[in-house]
Parts: structure tokens; sequence; C-alpha cells
């Protein structure tokens, strides 16, 4: 049953269009992440559905309310949403305690003093705060002011969570702590979570499912697995990671890479989805093995340790390849021949 | 360190021995004398004869009224500065940054130049406003009277508020608005973030705008020496001038101004001390990362009204006084009705070319101003360079003395400069140029230095440290690459103390001569003598020059700062 609904939504900035036609569904309790280069309208569309941009077109309900509406021009206001959100520069009020940032929201509904001080006492705990209750902001570390501002989105027990690229300043061994515990906290109340990143390592450990965007429209929403093993064009498969694309083409039911079509052919059968003998080759670096025999032929242009792999630059004809190897398969030296083989190959079009 | 600075005595050394001792000379020395005039008597130390002056009956008097209107000073303005920075920075009022500029205006506008102008607006019995209002509504009395203390507290609150305008505008746009609309989706109204959030987040800037302008109210000279003389109310600064000027430069009269001047400073010491601890108390983080624009409160039915009230506001505190400035001053004589007949532009044409008195006037403040400024800018740089990139055993003294004028006003100034060039050091200035001159480089030294230091912490040290890695001496570093990169900042410094020089009064006016009138001083004394059109026309060539020099800094600067973006 979908929970939160946005219903063909266009969103302009002068002459710049930033969403365009978008409909999505999200589960009640669903994870749902958007991902996609700055500028891509991810922000935009967490901002509309907070109710901090109107929207030029569409309509936004959750559960059986009318948030936004474009035709109507009737938003309910952000603060009358009973929304959880925390954004990216951890906007926690620094002349307030701990304490009283997150029982902030928790005053302006009036609750009864003995429930405030239970609820944020339990928001704290659940955070891992409460020894902090009483310091003031400027004294946290920028992990534990995210986590307050964890604690406050989660004090008035929210239906929606909106997470605002929330790790992003963040450093990377704390972030990847912090996916932990959104996810735990997640399972414990059960909100549904809509979540804005660039990371695409954060997105997969977290979501039920990814929309992928880039500026203006939305290219693929699926399962993390799905997006990763099945990209549906050239952008996702080139956003999720580390990629080789070249340009290819068939000949005699053979397909080449064009700038190195002397190495010998790719691969030996035209896959279903391609028309026309012009198509992208594209292939992770971790997806190709080095060989001493089989496979077309290489030399190693550059060797690089990178601790646990080894990045290695192959040149095949008049382009070089990057492949990541195991550090302990790494017996290729630069200057070396070598042979590729590729694992798992995908094909799109020339363009798009 | 110290010593590889003193192997080789260059240009860059002298000079800054020469900075030094043009800080040491114009700035340390005539301030110890004052404090060593208050409370030495003749190289004994005497406590009792300061009791003595402040028992006087028209000192604490003074003292008094100084307090009294920079309470209310300090209060009108800090209502009207956030109210209209609120306007413009967080409401969808329509016209905002045509707005924003015109609430700066006050700032350019002297402050006397602006009582005159009330003056001959809301005096008791003559004045134009007063007169038009009792027509219209067939008054017997007048229903304003600008000669007290409450004209005196309005007049100077008109021209003072952009102090706070300026700090909580500028605080307010650098704001992270993540901060209000966590409160937002926390469920608070945007009364409630405002009261809750806005405003105590605020309150280091409102409070360091307000204390701003404490200082420069209470020490305040122009508006109380055209308002308040007339009814015998003086404040500090006015009662120091009337003391110097009734004894001609008595030793009794010089001592209450010692007394009156240490008063004064250590009461802006103390106002300057409490804004540091205001602005580090509130050195919050709330500076944006990732910047969106802030919500902007909609006003809805009240943005017509406000509108018109802020453009009420900027017409009669702005353009009336200016208008009313320039009429008057073609006015063939002063009481005659505004009426085309009565009006002759002879008027500009005699005090620019005829009149002896007001063209000394022009041409002293001008080549007073200019060289003042000068010297002051290239001290300023060289001073701000030891500050902020030398690492020089012994510079907090000249920290010290650096931000030793912001807190010394104008009067004081005038005052220790009286007691250092009046012969008793060998050197006798007075009633010259070169005194006025001097006085200058003193009062307009902590622009100087503000203005460079921020220039040159632009300039990442690795720069200079990158052209000594090539093989530049410490002053080829010096003029191919620091002095290039902070020029902008020099000019901006240079405007910065020119244009505020040319209409200077409350140092000139203690230390003008027969023939060393500037244009401040012109004004005033026209006006004291009754001269109130020939007053009006010099201040509308005044203005006009303050208006013409604006926009030339303007271009400068943003040329400038172009050019090393």
């Amino acid at each position: 049953m979908s929970y939160v609904k946005l219903e063909h939504i266009t969103k302009r900035y002068g002459e710049v269009v930033a969403i365009s036609d978008l409909s999505i569904e999200i589960e009640k309790g669903e994870c749902f992440s958007m991902i996609g280069p700055s500028g891509c309208g991810k922000t935009t569309t967490l901002r509309m559905i907070a109710g901090f941009e109107d929207l030029d077109e569409g309509r936004i309900v959750v559960g059986d309310r009318i948030f936004s509406s474009s035709c109507d021009n009737f938003y309910v206001p952000s603060e009358k949403r009973d929304f959880g959100m925390v954004f990216q520069a951890f906007a926690v009020w620094p002349h307030l305690s701990v304490f009283e940032n997150v029982a902030f929201p928790l005053r302006i509904r009036r609750l009864t003093k003995s429930e405030i001080k239970e609820r944020t006492q339990k928001a704290l705990v659940y955070t891992e705060l409460d020894r902090y209750a009483h310091t003031y902001p400027n004294e946290l570390s920028g992990g534990q002011k995210q986590r307050v501002a964890l604690a406050r989105a989660i004090a008035i027990n929210p239906t929606v969570m909106l997470l605002d690229e929330p790790l992003s300043n963040l450093d990377p061994k704390l972030r990847e702590e912090m996916r932990f515990e959104i996810k735990d906290l997640q399972r414990r109340f059960g909100f549904t979570i809509i979540y804005v990143t660039h990371d695409q390592a954060e997105a997969m450990a977290l979501s039920d499912r990814i929309m992928v965007m880039s500026p203006g429209r939305v290219e693929q929403v699926d399962k993390p697995l799905n997006i990763y093993n099945k990209p549906a064009n050239r952008f996702v498969f080139s956003f999720l990671g580390a990629s080789n694309m070249l340009p290819a083409f068939v000949s005699d039911n053979k397909i080449y890479i064009e700038a190195a079509a002397n190495a010998g052919p790719v691969a030996n059968e035209i896959p279903s989805h391609i028309k026309g003998d012009k198509l992208t080759f594209a292939c992770r670096p971790s997806e190709i093995e080095l060989a001493d025999a089989g496979g077309i032929k290489g030399v190693v242009k550059r060797k690089t340790y990178l601790g646990d792999i080894i990045d290695y630059r192959i040149q095949i004809g008049d382009v070089v390849l990057r492949v990541e190897m195991n550090r302990r398969k790494g017996r290729f030296n630069e200057g070396d021949t070598c042979c590729l083989k590729f694992n798992r190959l995908f094909w799109y079009g020339q363009e798009g | 360190m110290f010593s590889r600075y003193f192997k080789k005595i260059g240009i860059a050394e002298i000079l800054l021995f020469l900075s030094v001792l043009v800080l040491v000379v114009v700035v340390a020395i005539p301030m110890l004398l004052i404090f060593w005039n208050a409370l030495f008597v003749e190289g004994q130390f005497n406590v009792t004869d300061i009791i003595q002056v402040l028992s006087q009956k028209d000192t604490y008097e003074a003292l008094k009224n100084s307090i009294i209107i920079a309470i209310g000073v300090t209060f009108f303005s800090t209502i009207l500065g956030v109210f209209f920075a609120w306007l413009v920075s967080r409401t969808d009022l329509p016209l905002k940054s045509t707005m924003k500029l015109m609430f700066l205006v006050p700032f350019m506008l002297p402050s006397f130049i602006g009582a005159l102008a009330w003056k001959i607006l809301l005096s008791p019995r003559s004045g134009l406003l007063n007169k038009f209002i009792m027509n219209i509504f067939g008054l017997e009395n007048s229903p304003f009277d600008i000669y007290s203390l409450w004209g005196i507290i309005a007049v100077e609150s008109m021209y003072l508020f952009p102090f706070v305008f300026i700090q909580v505008s500028g605080a307010l746009e650098r704001m992270d608005p993540t901060l209000e609309e966590s409160a937002r989706i926390s469920g608070a109204n945007l009364f409630t973030i405002t009261r809750r959030i806005t405003l105590p987040l605020m309150l280091p800037s409102i409070a360091a705008g307000a204390l701003l302008v404490a200082l420069y109210s209470l020490a305040h000279f122009g508006v109380p020496a055209i308002l308040g003389t007339e009814k015998g109310i003086y404040n500090i600064p006015t009662k120091i001038y009337e003391k110097i000027y009734a004894s001609a430069g008595s030793f009794q009269a010089i001592r209450t101004g010692t007394v009156l001047s240490s008063i004064l400073v250590i009461s802006a010491g103390c106002i300057l001390y409490l804004q540091s601890l205001v602005l580090k108390a509130g050195r919050f983080q709330v500076i944006a990362g990732k910047s969106m624009r802030p919500m902007l409160l909609k006003l809805r039915g009240l943005k017509m009204p406000l509108l018109i009230f802020s453009i009420l506001y900027i017409l009669i505190t702005v353009v009336l006084p200016t208008v009313t400035i320039f009429l008057v001053g073609t006015l063939k004589t002063y009481g005659l009705t505004l009426t085309l007949e009565n009006m002759t532009l002879k008027n500009i044409q005699y005090i620019l070319f005829d009149w002896k008195l007001t063209k000394d006037a022009i041409w002293n403040s001008f080549y007073i101003s200019l060289a003042a400024a000068f010297v002051t800018m290239i001290v300023g740089t060289l001073i701000s360079y030891v500050i902020v990139k030398m690492k020089v055993r012994g510079k907090f003294i000249l920290e010290f003395l650096g931000v030793l004028p912001f807190s010394v006003p104008g009067t004081v100034i005038a005052l220790g400069v009286i007691l250092m060039w009046s012969g008793k050091f060998g050197i006798n200035l007075y009633n010259t140029a070169w005194i006025i001159f001097v006085a200058y480089i003193a009062r307009y030294m902590a622009f100087s230095l503000k203005s460079n230091s921020a220039a040159l912490e632009q300039v990442h040290d690795s720069l200079e440290e990158a052209a000594r890695a090539c093989g530049a001496t410490h002053w080829q570093a010096l003029r191919d690459i620091v002095i290039p990169l902070v020029k902008p900042g020099m000019v901006a410094a240079f405007f910065l103390i020119f244009l505020p020089a040319l209409r200077e009064l409350t140092t000139s006016v203690l230390l003008y001569g027969p023939t060393t009138r500037t244009i401040g001083v012109a004004i005033y004394t026209l006006n004291e003598d009754g001269e109130t059109v020939y007053a009006c026309t010099l201040a509308s060539v005044a203005l006009i020059i303050i208006i013409v020099g604006h926009s030339i800094i303007k271009r400068i600067t943003r040329s400038g700062m172009e050019k090393v973006m």
C-alpha cells in the first residue's frame, strides 16, 4: 500500500526545469533513496515533500491527506506536516542544550512536562546521547551533533523521516556507523525514510528502493541489487561506480571496441536488445581478470597498489582500460603483456 | 627572528620604524598627556581636583545628558535597526534590495547637517514644518520642539541606526537557513521561530550594533552642538568645547576637558570590551554550509502598509532634510517663503568663488583630508602588515596602539593634540593647518587599520613564502606580491578616511584658527552666527561632494575586488 504519493510533479526555477512530471509511490515503512549528481533535483524534491517549496504542477499525498496541490494552490504548512527531518549541516540550535534541542518539537506540541521529559529522555537514549543532555552543541563532535538532529527528528515519533544528505559532513568511518544506526532506528520506530544522497554506497546500504536521477529526469527506480546488476542505461551504470565505457561496433556478428579493433572481438554474440551495429561497451574494473592466455591481449601501462586491491591501467589498441585485481593476484608488472577476460559486460546504445 | 630583521636595515625596516613612530607620536603620546593632565597637577598626583571638577553643576549635568542621550539613542536605533533588518532580509517586502540601500543612506549623511535641517524644520517658533502643522490644524503653539533632549535623541537615532541595521542584516543573511527550517519542520510557526530561534541567535549581533551606537552617541558632538546649546543642553563633548572656547584655552578649562575626556575614553573602552565579550560569547556556528534561500515571511495584507511605512521613513529622515538644505541654501534671505522668486543660485557662486571664508574652508578641507588620508593609508598598511603577518616580539604593543584609536572620541583627540602641539614640547602648530592634519591621522588610523588588516588576512601567508622561496627579499616580496594584492584594501582605506575627513566637525572645531576653518567648521560657525542660508548652501556643496565621492568609491572598490578574485 503506497503511503507517500508524488503525482506528476513539475518544478521550475525561472526558465530552468528542475523536476519534470515526476511520479513516485513510496510504501509505508519503506526506505526510499534519491541519488544523483548535484543539481539533479533530488534535494528540491525532498524540500517539496517537506513543504518548503511550492509545486508548479502536481500533487503530494501522504496517507489519505493531500499535503501539496498546485492546482488548488493548497499547501499544508511545513510545521503542520508532522515529519522528522535531518539536514546536511546538522542545523542543531547552538543556543539550546542537547536536551532543549530534542525537547523543542515536543514543547511546540504543548505536551505535559513529564511527558516531554520522558520522551526526550527516550530519544536521547536511543541515539546514545543521554550522557550529553545538558551540554551545548559547540562542545559536541560532528557525529554527535548529527545524533542530536536525529534525536530531535524521532522525538515526535513521525511517520515519515526526511533525510537530506545527513552523513555528508561526517568522516568516512563515522558515516558507515551512522548508516546502521539510522537503519536500527527505523526498525524500532517503523517510520518511512525518504533519503537524499549523492553517495551510492550509502544508498545501497540503507535503501529498499533507489531512484537514480539525472538533471531533470528519473533514470531508474528499483531495488539496490537490481540497480547495480541491471543498470537501465549508461548514466546509471557510470553513476554507480568506477567504469570503463568505450564505443564499439558489430562486424560479422562479433563485437569489437572501436579504438582497439585489431586486438580482436570482445564478444561473440550480439545482445538481443541492441539494434544496429553501433553500441557502447561497458564494464566495471572489478569484472575484468588478467590471465596468461585467452581473450584479448593488452600491455600493463601502470600498476598502483591501493592497499587491498591493485589498480591496473591496461592498454589495448589505442585505449587504456581500468582493471581492479585482488592484491594477491597482482603478478603482472608494468610493461608485461597480459590477456583480458571479461566476466561481465553491459551493452548500451551509443546514445543515452 | 627579531635580530634577523635588524641585520640588514632596508627600506622596509625604515618604513616600519617610521610607522611605529607616527603611531606613538600621533596617537599614544597625546592620549598619555590627557590622562597625565587629568591626574596630575604641577607634577603632583591629585584626585581631589577631579572630584571638584565633577561636582561642578555644569559638568555633571553634561555627564548626565550624555548618558541619557546615549541610552535613548541606543534604544531607538536598536529597535529601528532590528526591525528594518528583519524586514529586508526575512520578509517578502517589495523593492527589498532598493530599500536595503536606502536604509544605508543615513550613514553617508553627516549628522550635523541633518541636525541643521531639522533645526530649520522643527525649531519651536520659526520651524517650517512646525508652522505648516500649526496652519493646518490651527494650533496656538508649535507641536514640536527640536531644541530638547528628545529632539537630540530623535535626530541622532535617525543617523546612527544603520550601525545596528548593517550588523543584524548581515548576520541574518549569513545564518544557516536550515536552523530555521528544522524548527519549522519540528512544528513551530514563524512567530515562534522568530522568538525562540532567530532572535536568540541574532542577539550577539544586535548587542554589538547597539554598543557601537552607544559608543558613537556618548561622544557625539554635531547634533547636540546644533540642537542643544541654544537651550543650554550640553553633553560631554559640547561641554569640553564650550569650556575651552569660553576661556580661550585657560589651564582650568583644559583640565576640566582632560577629566571629562578621560571619562569618555574609559567608558568607550568599557563599551568596546563589552562588545568583544558579547561577540566572543556569541560566536555560534550559524554560518551556512550549503545555503538555500532562507524562507521569507509572507506579509500578505501588511505588505503595502509596511512598504509605505518604510518609504515614508526614508522620505522623512533622508529626503526631507536633504531637500530642506538644498532649498534653504538658495534663499535670498533666511525667513523668506520657499517660492521660486525668492530663490537664487547666486549663493552657490558666492560661497564657491567670492567669499574668502567659505573658499578657504573648502580648500582647507580638501588638502588636509587628502594629505591625512594618504599618510594614514600608508602607515595603516605597514602597521597592519606587522600585526597580521610578522612574528615580531612585542607586537602586542602595536596591536594595543592600533585599537586605541577605536575608543578615542574626536573631541578627546583634539584635546590631546592641543596638549602635544601647542608649544609645550618645542613645536607649536596651534592655529595652523598642521594641527588638524595630525589630529585627522590619529582620528582615522583605526579605519585604515581595519580595512588593511581585513585585506591582508585574505592574502595567505604561503603566497609571500612562495615569493621568498623563489629568491625574493622581504622587501621584494612585499612590493611585488603583497602590496598588489592588498591594493583594493588600501584604496578602500584611503576613501574611508578621505570622505569622512572632508566633512569632519568634532575634531576640527576645537582646532581651527582664523584661516584654517574646514567645511564642517564653516557650516557650524555660519549657523552659529545666524547665517543659516549660507550654512545650508555650503552644506549642499558638501552633500554633493559626498554623494559623488561615494559613487566613485563604489566603482573603484568593485573593480579592484574583481581583479583580486
